[in-house]
């Protein structure tokens, strides 16, 4: 375990400013989190508390007994993935279903790689992505957030406008949100969307995401490759008669809160600005292939951390074939 | 070396046909029941199962008692589910009640999807069983106005297996001139008369009543 | 401790076949899902590394050299193929399960690999307490592999219910569980065991 600590990845910040990026992510994911306590109530409330929380102990437990090292807490590191995981979860998942996800997001997707700067894979999606596969039923089981849009919505398991499209696929026809405005504007209960706390309004998303740009705590290059890359397929594919329409597909779904807060992560994503663009249309690529021909309805946590395991070669790759390229 | 190596495979191969000699009986009596096993357990008492028949990619297994009368037959549908092809074997019996399904093979997504293989027989829950249900070949899950429940977040799936189920059902009928079975479904009035049949059979359980709800709008070929 | 049970414990241990040398991972993975098809499949492979050790030992002096690879296969496909119409003749649940890695226990690497490094140098007596050793390493492996999956996935240990399966983790139960319990337990062994 030892060696796995000796070598400090190039991209691993001082201290100083992990703690102060940590925390500007954090204010960025509030308003996000307040429309859900809007919608989801004290649901939203335990349930981020419970992996917050869990993520903190896990991570202090595994590094005090585990790793025999001093807990880097005051990083914040570990109660953002909390929050992310949180973020990433329907608010009426059993508590213990919240723990096993925490302990594993932090366990299995951080702490056994050596900790802060050296995972390989989002430790928040593994947890999320741990958690679909464990439990589905419950995973995709949402809760009825008060006056939903009850057109798109079943009273007993608030589908979500994703497994519509897949139907949609499926049966080749094309399924479109009947009013832009249910997921993009939903700061009022009338229009919530089901999903997950971080998937429901894709406005305040992209406040927080704005400005984590405008903070320079992330860079434009991966949100705006994800966005677009996701736009231009899905406008292909529907143009070709096969799934819904660019729109319909960047405001449902985890879309929003992985390409701003989950892709953008600096660990697991490319150093370069070429290899931020290519890992964000991969990420895209990967979404909309999933989305149509997959057997799961939504592929953003499965699309992030697939190309999360590229980042090793786009580092090393990206920047010499481009840098080729652009001489001629 | 090529008399060794000539030698070795002579030896093995005599030692794979002796083994074969002694297992081939044995392999073929357990292939034999593993196929009757699946019939058998979808079928009701019966004495004999006639041959294979075959119609529109589905096959049918007629059984019959010890008097020759026909008690029930098993058809083997296939349909397309959520993560591809669901292979059924469903039995019915001579009323067309449902006596029992076995899911041959499917690839729904595991946990959600792949419920299909003992959800539609829990005989604590009569909203999601089938078993005993009189099928009248357009079963449809709650969402769709029917009255079967689907399997909590695999509403797909749900609907192919009953899609299944129903296309079970027409094929038996498509031949039903063969077996002099009882019921018959050659013409739209026909339907209508059925319907009228199992809402004054079964009107007690309540449970019809959603259909009869349902059924004018299904047109009925 | 004398050499044959240093032979014995040698595949248990310090060469265990899944946990230090690595081969046999085709299987290893696929067929973990419970522990008994871990186990079955564990005994099929030592069934097929006893056979082919003692014959291939017996035969050592006879092979050429230049063919020794052919008739190291020819054997054990032999034994494989065996294997396979036994299982299928008296226990067809397990086979069914099993189903396509029985005949892939021919291009096991364990088994060649043992034939090639143990067998076609050794006494019969030796090689055949290599083959068990090895199979037993491999069995037990399996086995442990099967019961963490069976219990984290379905909340039962050899089809006995512990607690009730709705806690169980499907995650166990698929393929990238069966890479999570491997590379936890691979690591558990190389820091506890091997040293």
């Amino acid at each position: 375990m030892a060696q796995l600590q000796t070598s400090a990845a190039p991209h691993v910040h001082s201290g100083d400013s992990v703690q102060k990026n940590m925390l500007l992510v954090i204010l960025a994911l509030l308003p996000a989190f307040a429309v859900s306590i809007v919608a989801f109530g004290w649901g939203a409330l335990i349930t981020t508390a419970i992996s917050i929380i869990t993520c903190v102990l896990a991570e202090w437990c595994i590094s005090k007994f585990m790793l025999k090292q001093q807990p880097s807490l005051f990083d914040l590191s570990a109660v953002l993935t909390g929050l992310l995981l949180a973020m990433n979860l329907p608010s009426n998942l059993p508590w213990w279903m919240t723990i096993l996800g925490a302990v594993f997001a932090i366990g299995i997707g951080k702490m056994v790689f050596g900790g802060i700067g050296q995972n390989v894979f989002n430790p928040a999606l593994v947890g999320r992505v741990f958690l679909l596969i464990s439990f589905p039923a419950a995973m995709t089981t949402w809760p009825v957030a008060k006056g939903f849009a009850t057109r798109y919505l079943d009273a007993e398991t608030a589908a979500t406008p994703l497994s519509y499209m897949k139907h949609a696929v499926l049966e080749h026809r094309q399924f479109e949100l009947d009013s832009l405005k249910d997921s993009f504007m939903s700061c009022v209960p009338d229009h919530i969307m089901g999903g997950s706390m971080g998937e429901i309004s894709a406005l305040a998303l992209l406040i927080g995401g704005l400005f984590l740009i405008c903070m320079r705590v992330i860079s434009w290059h991966i949100p705006v490759a994800i966005l677009g890359s996701i736009a231009v397929f899905t406008g292909i594919l529907s143009a070709c008669g096969i799934g819904s329409g660019p729109m319909t597909h960047l405001l449902t779904g985890g879309v929003m809160l992985g390409a701003l807060f989950m892709a953008t992560d600096y660990v697991t994503s490319p150093m370069t600005a070429w290899g931020k663009i290519i890992f964000g249309i991969g990420i895209g690529l990967i979404v909309v292939v999933i989305r149509t021909w997959g057997s799961y309805p939504e592929g953003m946590s499965f699309a992030i951390l697939i190309m999360n395991s590229c980042v090793p070669l786009l580092n090393r790759i990206a920047p010499k074939r481009f840098g080729e390229i652009a001489k001629k | 070396m090529m008399l060794s190596l000539t030698c070795i495979t002579i030896v093995a191969g005599a030692a794979l046909a002796g083994v074969n000699m002694l297992t081939e009986a044995t392999i073929a009596a357990q292939k034999e029941a593993q196929k009757q096993a699946a019939i058998s357990a979808v079928l009701p008492a019966h004495a004999r199962i006639a041959d294979a028949e075959q119609t529109d990619g589905m096959t049918i297994y007629r059984a019959y008692d010890a008097d020759e009368q026909f008690v029930g037959a098993a058809v083997q549908t296939e349909t397309n589910g959520f993560g591809g092809k669901i292979k059924l074997m469903v039995g019915f019996d001579a009323d067309n009640k449902i006596v029992n399904y076995a899911v041959l093979e499917q690839t729904e997504t595991p946990g959600l999807g792949t419920h299909i293989v003992e959800w539609f027989k829990n005989e604590d829950k009569p909203t999601q069983n089938i078993l005993g249900r009189k099928a009248d070949g357009k079963m449809t899950v709650s969402k769709d106005g029917g009255d079967v429940d689907a399997i909590t977040a695999a509403t797909i799936s749900s609907r192919a297996f009953l899609a299944a189920v129903n296309a079970a059902y027409a094929a038996l009928h498509g031949h039903d001139a063969y077996t002099g079975a009882s019921k018959q479904l050659p013409a739209p009035e026909a339907v209508e008369a059925e319907d009228a049949e199992i809402l004054s059979e079964e009107q007690a359980e309540g449970a019809e009543a959603v259909e009869a709800d349902a059924n004018p709008n299904v047109s009925p070929e | 401790m004398n050499n044959s049970t240093k032979t014995l414990l040698n595949g248990i241990f310090k060469e265990n076949p899944t946990f230090a040398l690595v081969l046999g991972m085709c299987p290893t993975l696929a067929t973990t899902t419970s522990a008994v098809n871990g186990m079955s499949m564990g005994l099929a492979t030592m069934f097929v590394l006893v056979c082919s050790n003692v014959v291939i030992s017996l035969l050592k002096n006879l092979i050429p050299d230049k063919v020794r690879i052919p008739a190291f296969i020819v054997v054990i496909a032999t034994f494989v193929t065996i294997v396979e119409m036994l299982m299928k003749a008296y226990t067809p649940a397990i086979y069914d399960v099993l189903g396509l890695f029985i005949p892939l226990i021919v291009v096991n690497c364990i088994v060649l690999g043992r034939a090639e490094a143990f067998a076609a140098k050794n006494s019969v007596g030796m090689s055949a307490l290599d083959g068990i050793g090895m199979g037993l390493g491999f069995t037990l492996s399996l086995t442990v592999i099967g019961i963490i999956r069976e219990l984290l996935g379905t909340g039962a240990c050899f089809g006995l219910n512990i607690y009730p399966d709705n806690y169980g983790m499907l995650l166990f139960v698929l393929a990238p569980g069966a890479f999570i319990v491997l590379g936890l337990l691979m690591g558990l062994f190389q820091k506890y065991v091997k040293k």
